[in-house]
């Protein structure tokens, strides 16, 4: 609609189909998510679950929490906390993934 | 009485900006970045528990897969659906703030609140199965469908219990949230100019919907037991 960019030339206000094609998305990836856990893929199903639900995270991240739109001073910090995160993650692992005198 | 004269009056402030701001911009971007600041330490928060998880996953595949058997997917599937049109209902309430819609801001900050409550009810109707199937952890526990994996499954459950738990605070603290933006956003606070408030609001709002993205798979949809 024309008059809905009248008022603020500086706010990004984000188009209708926008949002409602993440909610698709995500309810599809849901849905997704859903199925493929009912079929036995080995030990496929767990990167499965985690590219989906990452996927998931993305779109909310880039277009529900605006930060496709952020400064970069804002992407630093995003992509800074999953910085750490991974961080967290991969020394954790690094450790126990590697304890070869226990049998898991 | 002297009156405060450093502020040009063909241009006074708008009524909510601080004074350490030079306009509202720069104070929309300052709390966007805070904001993202306190999100960095919930997601550091959050990925702790889903590490020490990850490492009894590893650890206990057969027992963790034999645990999932116990959550009801359909509630678990339901209730992420029911999340993800609250995040809609969220991100439009944001929008109509930002359009200066006050009577759209209130209805869809109240359609959150609404879908926020419904995933609360699903929630606590599984606390109560749960509870009264035993698998509480604790004195109480009882899980005997192979006794020898039963101290594995109560860790399970104990994941369960606190990751869910932590999750659903943090909506209790969401919905109390929402109340006071609907009522600033009623009282007619919001408009183009000024809806950081119910930005920011609906940036925590987003991240609890993502922590349930993760716990969704992880609880309720692990893999069978012969290939963890």
């Amino acid at each position: 609609m024309a008059d809905e960019h009248a008022h603020a030339p500086h706010v990004h206000v984000t188009p209708m189909w926008v949002y409602l094609a993440v909610f698709a998305a995500l309810a599809a990836g849901t849905l997704l998510t859903w199925w493929v856990s009912t079929i036995d893929l080995g030990w496929m199903n767990t990167p499965i679950a985690l590219v989906i639900a990452t996927t998931k995270a993305l779109l909310v991240i880039l277009f529900f929490m605006h930060v496709i739109h952020s400064t970069r001073l804002t992407w630093v910090v995003v992509i800074g906390s999953f910085l750490w995160l991974a961080v967290l993650f991969v020394l954790t692992f690094a450790d126990y993934l590697t304890r070869v005198w226990q049998i898991y | 009485m002297s009156v405060v004269t450093n502020e040009d009056s063909a241009h006074p402030h708008h009524p909510f900006l601080q004074h350490h701001f030079e306009d509202l911009g720069q104070q929309h971007e300052a709390s966007t970045l805070g904001m993202w600041m306190f999100l960095s330490t919930e997601i550091l928060f959050f990925g702790g528990v889903l590490c020490a998880y990850w490492v009894y996953r590893i650890m206990y595949p057969e027992a963790w897969s034999l645990a999932a058997e116990q959550q009801n997917k359909l509630y678990g599937g339901i209730n992420t659906l029911v999340l993800i049109v609250s995040s809609l209902t969220m991100a439009l309430a944001v929008r109509n703030a930002q359009l200066g819609r006050r009577k759209a801001t209130v209805g869809m900050l109240f359609a959150t609140l609404i879908f926020g409550g419904g995933f609360l009810t699903i929630k606590s109707i599984e606390y109560w199965q749960h509870f009264h199937e035993g698998l509480f952890p604790g004195a109480h526990f009882t899980w005997n469908e192979v006794p020898a994996l039963a101290p594995k499954v109560q860790l399970f459950m104990t994941f369960y219990w606190s990751m869910t738990g932590l999750h659903a605070l943090h909506m209790v603290i969401g919905a109390g949230l929402l109340i006071w933006m609907m009522m600033r956003a009623w009282r007619g606070d919001f408009g183009p100019e000024y809806y950081g408030p119910v930005e920011i609001m609906g940036l925590y709002w987003h991240f609890v919907d993502i922590v349930w993205i993760f716990l969704f798979p992880f609880l309720y949809l692990i893999p069978g037991p012969h290939h963890g």
